[in-house]
């Protein structure tokens, strides 16, 4: 016996695979449902929208929509017509995509107070939090519960291991405050598109880290504006959870573009 | 939908009918994006949101009578828009569109 489209679909999102659901919200059909998963180069289709030939225009449409992490409604005609005069004369069908894709990634490197403080603001934002120390007797697992990974290593191998899995959506937060890890480490990241690259430290260490990066040839503006450091919002805060919160909503108010002040100060949409 | 998948788990185990209600679009200004996933019982029991708490009430009023009536998917919308919404009402002041369906697939 075949499994349900829901036993599929929850399974898909229980093992983080990328998936996509689309369903018939209003129109002919309605409730009807395509699975779509992006397996190795192509995608695997489950599931019937009622027409060979809709089915296959909305799979193509779905796995567009999964590969940029898309949720939204497109409408089309009851036998696949996608454009605007082909849709005169027919139904609309209206269907809901909603992709579902892994956690972001929050890698933060440095096994220190802080580290347990951002890694539980992290975990409550969604993120899959790696914690990455050199330092055996500090890189475990139970000063870092929280972490869904503990990993004992120099910054440049992880990085060459799995610096390809980073992307926009993710973060790397620098908190070792020890040249010969930060440095290599922003090196490692700046050579990903990760989606935000913070360092912790002083300004005094800030400018220190400027001119060891300096001599190391990163001096391209464009690329110094990558780095967030001194990392985090200007809050005032001094204790570690204060601090995570600073770096969390430096993070948050980066992807949306908004000028992280309060509300009281600002006009304009609050959810734009 | 990933945080209200064990409840629903447990209330299938349990032999307990399910509708999912999803938040489709949101004009003006909502506290939640599309995608966002509430489920109930048979029993009126929640899992998940849809909203900041504004409309979850009636969700579960339009879950149950879907599950009763074994009725197909249908749109709801809640919003200053429509009468309802005096009755509802959004704190955010915008409109919400959701897709309720019973979990038969």
């Amino acid at each position: 016996m075949s499994e349900s489209i829901y036993e599929l679909f929850q399974a898909h999102i229980r093992a983080e695979t990328p998936v996509a659901l689309a369903t018939i919200i209003e129109g002919p059909g309605v409730g009807a449902k395509l699975l779509v998963v992006r397996g190795g180069t192509n995608e695997d289709v489950t599931g019937s929208l009622g027409h060979p030939e809709l089915d296959r225009v909305v799979g193509r449409d779905t796995a567009g929509e999964l590969e940029a992490g898309r949720t939204g409604v497109r409408h089309y005609g009851p036998e696949g017509q996608a454009t605007p005069e082909d849709l005169i004369d027919t139904p609309t069908v209206s269907v809901f995509i909603e992709s579902f894709s892994p956690a972001p990634q929050m890698w933060i490197f440095g096994a220190v107070d802080f580290t347990a403080a951002l890694g539980r603001v992290a975990k409550v934002l969604g993120y899959r939090v790696l914690v990455l120390d050199a330092r055996e007797i500090f890189a475990t697992k139970r000063r870092f519960p929280m972490a869904d990974e503990v990993i004992v290593t120099w910054p440049t191998p992880i990085f060459e291991r799995s610096g390809h899995t980073l992307g926009p959506r993710d973060a790397v937060c620098i908190l070792t405050h020890d040249p010969k890890f930060d440095i290599p480490a922003i090196q490692g990241a700046l050579a990903t598109s990760v989606g935000y690259i913070g360092v912790m430290g002083s300004r005094k260490t800030h400018d220190k880290r400027l001119a060891r990066l300096a001599d190391i040839g990163v001096s391209a503006p464009e690329v110094l504006q990558r780095i967030m450091s001194p990392i985090g919002l200007d809050l005032g805060g001094r204790t570690p959870e204060e601090t995570a919160i600073a770096i969390c909503a430096e993070i948050i108010s980066l992807r949306t573009g908004h000028s992280a002040t309060s509300l009281k100060h600002t006009e304009g949409s609050i959810h734009s | 939908m990933r945080e209200i998948l064990d409840d629903i788990d447990r209330w299938r185990r349990q032999a307990k009918k399910v509708a999912i209600a999803r938040v489709i679009n949101i004009e003006g200004s909502g506290p939640r994006d599309p995608g966002a996933a509430m489920a109930v019982n048979e029993d009126g029991e929640v899992a998940g949101s849809v909203s900041g708490g504004c409309v979850e009430g009636a969700v579960v009023g339009e879950a149950l009578a879907l599950i009763a009536d074994n009725a197909p998917g249908r749109m709801v919308s809640f919003g200053y828009s429509d009468d309802e919404a005096f009755a509802v009402g959004l704190t955010c002041g915008g409109i919400i569109r959701l897709y309720i369906e019973q979990l038969d697939w």
